[in-house]
């Protein structure tokens, strides 16, 4: 069973490595995620976020402002889940006085 | 962990390292806009300084930084700053987080977005620290603990 599991992982390594070799390169302009236009045609919302993160922002990290700015209220929702988090250890752990 | 374990080295080490781990993650937190960080990184190490002091030197004398009470009002505090700049430029004619509509005068549109993400950025590390820290002394205080 621990060959076969092995065998598997190094297979499956393998197999990444292979896809990883038909990635675009990093900061490649013809890259899939970097294309205006989606295989079937239709916009893709990576090349406005590319075009306007800076001058919508004055921020140069476009993932912050994706992160924070044009997805704010997906950022509210993590820490409301963070928050959660802690409230119910709180709730559970803390012994009553 | 009992006074007599405690490790002068260690003590040393862990006050002399809390303070210069706290400044890094403020830069991460206020540098975000300009490079890797932001809230939630920023947050793990402030999180991460506090609970080296609380190993290290104990729960008692870590507490003089950040008292167990605390917690989980910071982390309340926290979302409450996010969710209260939202709502703050709902009240001012816009929409949810749309920041351009932030009192602050004299800054040009993409300024005032800047500054938006500054705010929220700063309650999610406030979150993020209280949160982790509260967990951590819920576990050493809970019913299992000591």
């Amino acid at each position: 069973m621990r060959k076969i599991s092995l065998v598997a992982l190094a297979l499956f390594g393998a197999l990444l490595l292979y896809a990883s070799s038909g990635l675009p390169g990093h900061g490649d302009p013809d890259g899939a995620s970097h294309r205006q236009q989606s295989p079937a045609g239709s916009p893709v919302a990576a090349a406005h976020y590319i075009r306007h993160a800076q001058g919508d922002a004055a921020s140069p990290n476009i993932v912050t402002v994706v992160l924070a700015d044009y997805r704010g209220f997906d950022t509210l929702g993590e820490t409301i889940v963070v928050l959660t988090a802690g409230l119910v250890c709180y709730l559970i752990l803390r012994r009553s006085p | 962990m009992t006074s007599s374990s405690r490790n002068p080295i260690l003590i040393t080490a862990s006050r002399l390292l809390a303070p210069f781990i706290q400044l890094f993650a403020l830069y991460v937190i206020f540098h975000g806009h300009f490079g890797p960080g932001g809230g939630f990184q920023g947050g793990a190490m402030l999180a991460a300084s506090i609970l080296m002091l609380r190993l290290s030197v104990g729960a008692e004398r870590s507490e003089l930084k950040f008292r167990k009470s605390w917690g989980t009002p910071v982390g309340a505090l926290g979302a409450m700053i996010f969710a209260g700049t939202g709502l703050l430029t709902l009240l001012l004619g816009g929409r949810f987080l749309e920041y351009h509509f932030l009192p602050l005068p004299d800054l040009s549109r993409a300024e005032l977005h800047s500054a938006g993400i500054l705010l929220i950025e700063v309650g999610v590390s406030l979150a993020v620290m209280a949160v982790l820290v509260t967990i951590y002394d819920d576990i050493m205080e809970g019913p299992g603990g000591n």
